[in-house]
């Protein structure tokens, strides 16, 4: 669904991301991980088209995303911070992305799933973390689109709504979807991913199952084997003099 | 992106500065004209406010609407739409809503008093029209130095420092060099220089079709000795067209190249 060639972004000095290749042609959960600043959130917004790569290439659907929009009607996204016009409504800002998508959603169910009717007319300036977390969740649920990609969709949730929230992404997996989440939760990677990247410094550090990742690093949870992956980092250079990936399982 | 234009526009209409914007016009064009029975006195006194204020509220709004719904773009720009729709339809919403309120804050008593049967007829409608070019033009101007600027506070200063050169400045300096270069031919160079100021441009435009000599000044004067007053106002017309256009063609270069 999502193939990623090369990709190269640099905000001024910063080098964020330093050829990226990856590829997700299965559906499924992968976890994208790594340290603050590591380049999660610049190759999400990449692959949305909101960062425009200085190199490289990124494809959708067997299609280069480069200067194109349609392409997004195939993906579902929740981005790391809620933020909203603040003088509308719930309910106003629902129907303003339905009317622009202009395709029918199923808001209802997920209205309810979250407890959010008593909030709709509320102005979301004046919502909470949390609820604004869940109206962020409703807006990214509400179309059935083949690829979704949730920012940190755990932040400022509590545990009744984390629940449900991990049933819905189950419930999108069992429907063959491609899901991609970036999450500092370990225990959301170790209950609901398949697979794990582990970005460091812009490259690719790790890829491959929860549990090849486990046995490289010789331990008995996901928190554990990130731990001593960083550590092992630490110690050593990240990358291998070719620029290769230290360790890669496919 | 007529969609994103109708909710930029809403969103601005239900914006009390939109009420006091167009209240002020209401207030100043009735005040006016109830001290002056002279229409074509009221054309030239609302222009000498027009010029300056059309474009001070105009680069403010932009600036601020830009920046305060920032949220509204990176929401939008996860949707399928295209990126140039999203800044097109705010800038159009800003331009469109500036336009009514001038349109409505000055149509409405002038329509009262009846300029529709008088001769000023023609000379109405040409303030009328300056004042939408020149909503356009300085809301598009602060809409592109927005886009250029993520810090808020340079990006309004610089806007508002753009006002103040086309508005003081640039006739300041436009004087002095008459001045300093008065033992040349300095005709061409003045009628350039009107030209690209849009405020200039304005102003000889209303004066033009006004027909009042006196108040014409040096570069209105050589507007109207070189082009004529017919093709003077042509060739005004298409720049200010112009001066609406650039700055598009700026928001849509700085759009299409950005990152969020």
């Amino acid at each position: 669904m999502i193939t990623i060639h090369h990709l190269q972004k640099s905000f001024g000095k910063n080098h964020v991301l330093k050829g990226v290749d990856l590829a997700f042609d299965k559906p499924g959960i992968t976890a994208v991980l790594g340290p603050n600043g590591s380049g999660k959130t610049t190759l999400i917004k990449s692959i949305l088209g909101m960062v425009l790569p200085d190199d490289g290439n990124i494809e959708v659907a067997g299609k280069s995303v480069r200067n194109r929009w349609e392409y997004r009607k195939q993906i579902a996204y929740l981005p790391q911070i809620a933020r909203f016009p603040d003088n509308l409504t719930v309910k106003e800002l629902l129907s303003m992305i339905k009317d622009l998508r202009g395709k029918a959603a199923s808001d209802q169910h997920l209205i309810d799933l979250f407890e959010l009717t008593p909030f709709l007319g509320s102005r979301l300036s004046n919502l909470s973390g949390g609820t604004r977390q869940k109206v962020n969740l409703v807006l990214t649920f509400m179309y059935d689109c083949p690829i979704i990609i949730l920012d940190e969709p755990t932040a400022g949730l509590d545990p009744i709504s984390m629940v449900r929230l991990k049933e819905l992404i189950e419930n999108q997996r069992a429907a063959g979807k491609t899901i991609l989440v970036t999450t500092h939760v370990m225990s959301l990677v170790e209950e609901l991913a398949e697979e794990v990247v582990y970005l460091l410094e812009g490259k690719i550090h790790f890829r491959g199952s929860l549990k090849v990742l486990k046995e490289t690093y010789g331990e008995s949870s996901v928190e554990r084997a990130i731990a001593s992956l960083l550590e092992q980092q630490k110690n050593t250079p990240a990358f291998s003099s070719n620029g290769q990936p230290a360790f890669v399982t496919a | 992106m007529l969609k994103i234009l109708k909710y930029s526009f809403y969103d601005l209409i239900r914006s009390r500065w939109t009420y006091i914007y167009c209240g002020f016009y209401l207030l100043f064009t009735l005040s006016l004209l109830w001290l002056s029975s002279d229409l074509s006195k009221v054309v030239i006194s609302l222009m000498n406010v027009v010029l300056l204020l059309c474009p001070l509220i105009a680069t403010m709004f932009g600036v601020m609407y830009y920046y305060n719904s920032r949220e509204f773009t990176e929401l939008l720009l996860a949707q399928p739409i295209r990126r140039t729709s999203i800044f097109f339809g705010q800038y159009l919403g800003v331009a469109g809503s500036l336009s009514a309120s001038w349109l409505i804050g000055t149509g409405i008593p002038f329509i009262l008093y009846g300029v529709f049967g008088s001769a000023q007829a023609g000379n109405f409608f040409t303030l009328m029209l300056v004042g939408v070019a020149l909503s356009f033009i300085f809301s598009g101007l602060a809409f592109l130095i927005a886009l250029n600027n993520e810090n808020r506070i340079k990006g309004f200063g610089l806007a508002i420092l753009v006002w103040l050169f086309f508005a003081v400045i640039y006739d300041g300096l436009l004087l002095l060099s008459l001045a300093w270069f008065s033992e040349y031919p300095l005709e061409k160079f003045s009628l350039t220089a009107s030209m690209l100021n849009p405020i200039d441009l304005s102003r000889i435009l209303i004066l033009l079709k006004l027909d009042i000599s006196a108040l014409m000044g040096f570069t209105g004067a050589v507007f109207r000795k070189f082009l004529g007053t017919g093709f003077g106002m042509s060739v005004s017309l298409i720049v200010l067209t112009l001066w609406i256009i650039l700055p598009t063609l700026g928001i849509r270069r700085v759009s299409l190249r950005k990152d969020f």
